[in-house]
């Protein structure tokens, strides 16, 4: 494994996407959506409110950010560089498929998670700042907070590889990141279920769920290593 | 490392059929260090396939063959594309990118030590130094080509693969990659130059191969011409001869002769040096006012016609 390889490979992404304004779009379009109607919501509620909040995890709905967010561009990853010519330079190096693969996963995780905690910052200083008083302190559990912080990665991480498994198998940008998104409603499903206390989230099922997460994205990569081949990618073929 | 006498490439029966559609079959050769290779032949014969294949992108499906001394085959994958380097057909640059940045992104692919100093080293080779913050999407053509001619050139390989490096490129865009080919091939990179462009061929390579899905020839252009076509004199004299095959046969230097016209004939010689002279004295003997004797030149375009017209049309193959 070369750090150097897989470095290079994320700087030239990370590059490639500032300079893209569609996926920009793509990747913030999605958090403000999270982010501005549940505000509007929660600064509307009275301070009475703050007793059933007390009771509930409502700001776990917040995960749907890194389930989602990073998919758009995780299902580009790959076939936008078949469609660009740009594929077959970089195989003919001597890039390992495992090192660029995990490069792909690396470059949208960044900017991913970094959204997700930044959305999840303002979210916390909007509410402490305007709520009513007793809201925040009822919605910002610390239990929820921990779980935000933990699961935003492993979420985010399992998104990238569905949405790069897409991507390997796929021959169009648009078809694949709507793919890679239906490929990842049932974690944000997951989420609002838990978020509002259908499935009622105790330490067991956090710990459980994370260790399931973990073993996923370790497999997500052999998975997606497995699929990717550059016969077919390059020629067309098999 | 390469040996000094080992081939930089061989190929024995090589192969690849992509279920039953056969791309290129029984491909056997065998390229020196330092030598410039053209591979030609009509679209779908299998070129663009067989460099992938020496390049460890596809598998082979028969044969085997050794790429700057490594035997192919999956294992050696990544030894073999760090002693390589392909410009494919398509430039493949990230055009959100600068010149500078592409580059950059494959000197860390290649690992190459003092990447700033070796991509300054390339854009300087492929005259792209004033360019090199230019966003790639907006090079023209040409410029482009040059981009990914430098991007080959980064990791120093011991085999540079290019594949139809000036197709759609005007006059002087192709000229300055004709001589940056060359340059290279002097220098000792061994190169496989898969082409259309015959002259392009003629002019820069050390020996030519040309390919319809099997191999049909390969040798150096002059050879190739003289395997195919008989050494002929056209000769042209003012009115017809009253005698031709009496004025021709008695030379023992020409083979045969066939009329071309009104005044021409065809000879066939076994050397035009000495044939040329003694047909000239003969027919100024025999009173005949001679026009010209001229040594009719075949090009590599005549070989390369001559042989893919003789054989069956490219199959349906994948490029």
């Amino acid at each position: 494994m070369s750090r150097r390889r897989v470095l290079g490979v994320v700087r030239k992404e990370l590059r490639d996407y500032r300079r893209n304004r569609y996926m920009i779009f793509s990747m913030a379009i999605i958090p403000v959506i999270f982010l501005v109607q549940p505000l509007i919501y929660i600064l509307a509620l009275p301070a009475a409110a703050a007793v059933p909040l007390s009771h509930q995890h409502e700001l776990l709905y917040m995960l749907g950010i890194p389930a989602l967010v990073p998919s758009f561009v995780a299902a580009a990853s790959i076939v936008s560089e078949r469609q660009q010519g740009t594929l077959e330079p970089v195989l003919t190096t001597p890039i390992r498929r495992e090192e660029f693969l995990l490069a792909k996963a690396l470059a949208p995780l960044v900017p991913a998670v970094a959204v997700s905690y930044l959305v999840y910052g303002i979210f916390v200083i909007v509410i402490e700042l305007f709520a009513h008083p007793g809201v925040a302190p009822a919605l910002l559990q610390g239990s929820v907070v921990v779980a935000q912080v933990i699961f935003t990665p492993l979420l985010a991480l399992w998104s990238i590889w569905v949405g790069i498994a897409i991507s390997t198998r796929s021959t169009d940008i648009r078809a694949a990141q709507q793919l890679s998104v239906l490929g990842n409603l049932p974690l944000v499903a997951l989420t609002t279920l838990v978020a509002f206390d259908v499935i009622h989230p105790t330490l067991a099922l956090a710990v459980g769920l994370g260790a399931a997460l973990l073993a996923i994205d370790r497999l997500g990569w052999r998975v997606v290593s497995a699929l990717f081949d550059r016969e077919r990618l390059i020629s067309g073929t098999r | 490392m390469t040996g000094e006498h080992e081939p930089a490439i061989s190929a024995r029966g090589l192969g690849k059929r992509f279920g039953d559609r056969l791309a290129f079959d029984d491909v056997t050769f065998e390229i020196a260090r330092g030598e410039v290779f053209g591979f030609l032949g009509p679209n779908g014969a299998g070129k663009t396939t067989t460099v992938r294949t020496l390049g460890t992108l596809i598998s082979p499906t028969s044969g085997s063959a050794t790429v700057a001394g490594i035997p192919l085959a999956p294992e050696n994958g990544v030894e073999i594309r760090r002693r390589i380097a392909i410009m494919p057909e398509s430039p493949g640059l990230y055009s959100r990118l600068s010149v500078a940045e592409n580059l950059e992104c494959f000197a860390d692919l290649y690992e190459v030590s003092d990447p700033a100093a070796r991509i300054r080293q390339a854009l300087r080779a492929v005259n792209l130094t004033d360019r090199e913050h230019d966003l790639c999407g907006t090079l023209s053509k040409g410029l482009r080509q040059r981009v990914a001619l430098a991007r080959a050139l980064l990791s120093d390989p011991q085999v540079l693969f290019l594949d139809e490096p000036t197709a759609g490129l005007d006059p002087v865009a192709s000229r300055e990659v004709h001589d940056l080919i060359a340059a290279l091939g002097r220098s000792g990179v061994t190169i496989f130059l898969t082409t259309h462009r015959l002259e392009e061929a003629e002019r820069l390579c050390d020996r030519v191969a040309i390919l319809n899905t099997t191999l049909r020839t390969i040798g150096r252009p002059a050879e190739l011409r003289d395997r195919l076509f008989a050494k002929t004199l056209t000769v042209r004299t003012l009115a017809p001869l009253d005698d031709p095959d009496g004025a021709f046969a008695a030379q023992p230097a020409v083979e045969g002769w066939r009329r071309d016209g009104e005044g021409a004939y065809i000879l066939s010689v076994s050397d035009p040096a000495v044939a040329a002279p003694a047909v000239t004295r003969g027919l100024v003997a025999s009173g005949a006012d001679v026009l010209s004797i001229t040594e009719s030149q075949h090009t590599l375009e005549d070989v390369y016609l001559e042989l893919i017209t003789e054989s069956e049309p490219a199959r349906e193959t994948v490029a």
